[in-house]
């Protein structure tokens, strides 16, 4: 049977290209980078080249790209490292209910060790509440920490604007782009965006590697010490595969960009079309959305069975139901966007890509229908 | 992806005795939208043995599969044989189920546990639950989890989450139930500096999901019904401590008077059903 992969917000398949460009490093140029020697100069030579199309991506410059170990590890080191470098000087921090958790986590373990620490909620269609935001923000915040796009939903959030709101304060703004980058166009040159959390693999490149960008001249203590590596802000030896996936996935993202907003947003718009159409209770969480990102309800039937059913067909999608996770509530997204129980029990994220083809998306909406019309007739909350 | 045997899979692909007996001898309605699970199970008896049983499910494939063995299980069993039925038995016919799975059986026998009081007393048993109640999130009491422990031999917090959810949600309970593990297998609970706090006020304090299955009882019953006559409804968004979220729909979003409406009818109707101090607050959509 046939994969149908419609999870690439969970992760993406890795491209050839991106393959192949890594493929030396794992083999004859096993060099480290820092050896005073020309066999590990020459890899030096491809990380300075990663790191500069990594911040072409980004309308940055290539001295404020950190590598990391992914989003996680960037988020981390964000939020944690501003406050550090601060030495408490400002401590209060701003995010939103609706953050990954390698954002809400970090934030919640600092709140429990007495950092005073704002959520803000967001509106029903997942849009940021920014008079909220606005509130929030004073001249003692230290850091504001908001993702460009959630995850779940797609939904984005107006950068641009929030950081008019937080540098007017004169805090520094960090966002979790890990769902943006590559899928939409993104210039720190003209956004004065302070951090930004980036990872490979969910655009096309590999697993284990990510990057944190700093603006010049923003403080950031290091969380992992020992080396001199990556500018003293990241100890560790340069995990040179992932650097020279994440520098060819970069380059790719840039030349795709128009591809995403288009072609990809076109065949996301079919879907949500012909789910709508012909599935009963659908609704859609979200309004504002990357190009790539449906997350639908299906009211009073639940998540995990419609996608074993999916996946039955081979169709490869996730959902924010409590079954899925083996957690026993419902996606924190959902929740905080007032997502009736009714309906985030049974919401379903279907991610496309640029390998994503019409034909899948036909399959899906054959497939759909049927799926949620046989669980419907076995809930006792449908009287039709 | 759950690791689910052949039989939960063949369940979950074909389930057996699907549906809604029409004027059955007893009926057992189990679980909560809230929580996401939902099984409602009809029965017909016939001189003392179960002749007929259906069952419709809002879950997971290990709660299709639950009830849907379930209803193999009991037909054509006497009631005592029935009452018998363990929620380790579902989950051996089953070829064993994930073990954050287990509620899922255990919630099947508890539909069958309803649908037998129901048979016998004309009612469903009372909702709330036994003994002290544990688990404010999931309303589960000391009873229940007791009952998990022996017949299922759990040893951790973890365990009894996974058969019961209790412990699920904040995590605020973990510690009262490490004492009910200790107590119940006759080990030294964990020391505590002070007494331990009373599980529950001197009054039976109302469990979430009591509160909430409660207020969607009087939504549906009281409140719908009158905003459906003119076109207009209103759905359940969330609940947190006394602050019931709805949202307006049809008619009821761009009505004028929607905020007397809900005032003067959603507001009255929830105080004087389900508790004095709720406040109902509307989510703009």
């Amino acid at each position: 049977m046939k994969t149908i992969y419609m999870d690439n917000n969970a992760t993406t398949r890795t491209a050839p290209e991106v393959v192949e460009a890594m493929a030396p490093f794992w083999s004859e140029r096993y060099g480290n980078p820092s050896s005073a020697h020309r066999f590990g100069g020459n890899v030096r030579t491809m990380v300075d080249a990663a790191r500069a199309e990594t911040a072409d991506l980004l309308g940055a410059s290539p001295d404020e790209i950190v590598f990391t170990s992914g989003g996680s590890e960037s988020d981390n080191m964000a939020i944690r490292g501003v406050l550090d470098a601060l030495e408490g000087r400002k401590r209060h921090v701003v995010t939103t209910r609706v953050e990954h958790p390698a954002v809400l986590a970090v934030c919640r373990a600092l709140k429990n060790q007495g950092v005073p620490v704002t959520e803000l909620p967001v509106e029903a269609d997942g849009s940021l509440d920014m008079g909220g935001l606005e509130e929030a923000v004073t001249p003692d915040t230290a850091v504001v920490s908001v993702m460009w796009a959630n995850n779940e939903t797609g939904v984005m959030f107006p950068i641009e604007k929030i950081a008019g709101i937080v540098k007017s304060q004169g805090a520094l703004l960090h966002t979790d782009a890990v769902q943006a980058v590559g899928k939409i166009p993104i210039d720190l040159s003209r956004i004065p965006v302070d951090l930004l959390s980036l990872s490979a693999h969910k655009f096309h490149g590999p697993k284990g590697i990510g990057a944190l960008y700093i603006r010049e001249g923003t403080q950031v203590s290091p969380l992992v010490l020992g080396g001199h590596q990556e500018g003293s802000k990241r100890a560790g030896t340069e995990n040179t595969p992932g650097i020279a996936g994440l520098g060819a996935a970069c380059s790719l993202a840039r030349r795709n960009l128009d591809q995403e907003g288009t072609r990809v947003k076109g065949l996301r718009d079919r879907l949500e079309t012909g789910v709508l159409e012909t599935c009963k209770g659908a609704r859609v969480n979200g309004k504002t959305r990357l190009p790539n990102t449906l997350n639908v309800s299906f009211e009073y039937i639940e998540g995990e069975s419609i996608l074993l059913k999916l996946d039955q067909f081979g169709i490869c999608a996730s959902s924010g139901s409590a079954c899925t996770s083996g957690s026993l509530e419902p996606s924190h997204v959902l929740r905080a966007m007032g997502v009736p129980f009714t309906a985030s029990h049974g919401s379903i994220r279907f991610s496309l890509s640029r390998y994503t083809t019409e034909e899948e998306i036909d399959a899906v909406l054959e497939r759909l229908p049927g799926i949620v019309d046989g669980l419907r007739a076995l809930s006792p909350f449908v009287k039709d | 992806m759950w690791n689910y045997t052949d039989t939960v899979v063949d369940h979950f692909n074909h389930p057996r005795n699907v549906g809604e007996i029409e004027d059955p001898d007893g009926t057992g309605e189990v679980g909560s939208m809230a929580c996401g699970d939902m099984l409602k199970l009809t029965i017909k008896v016939d001189r003392g043995r179960i002749a007929d049983a259906k069952f419709k499910t809002f879950g997971c494939a290990s709660a299709i599969a639950s009830t849907s063995v379930l209803t193999e299980m009991i037909k054509g069993k006497t009631l005592e044989e029935a009452e018998a039925i363990t929620n380790q038995d579902i989950a051996d016919r089953l070829g064993g189920l994930p073990r954050q799975k287990m509620h899922c059986s255990v919630l099947g026998r508890e539909a069958l546990e309803a649908a037998l009081h129901d048979f016998r007393h004309g009612s469903a048993p009372p909702r709330e639950p036994e003994g002290k109640v544990v688990c404010t999130c999931f309303g589960v009491g000391e009873k229940e989890i007791e009952r998990a422990i022996l017949e299922n031999g759990l040893r951790t917090v973890e365990d009894v989450t996974h058969f019961t959810k209790a412990g699920g949600g904040c995590g605020g309970c973990h510690e009262d139930i490490e004492r009910i593990l200790a107590r119940v297998r006759g080990e030294p609970g964990p020391v505590s500096a002070e007494e331990p706090p009373p599980l529950s006020g001197p009054k039976p304090r109302m469990t979430n999901i009591r509160k909430i299955h409660l207020i969607q009882q009087t939504l549906d019953r009281e409140v719908r019904p009158l905003l459906q006559k003119d076109g207009g409804d209103v759905e359940l968004v969330d609940v947190e401590g006394d602050k019931v979220y709805v949202a307006m729909r049809g008619t009821c979003s761009k009505c004028r008077v929607a905020e007397f409406t809900l005032k003067d009818v959603v507001e009255r109707k929830l105080r004087e059903f389900v508790s004095p101090d709720l406040k109902v607050i509307e989510e703009k959509v």
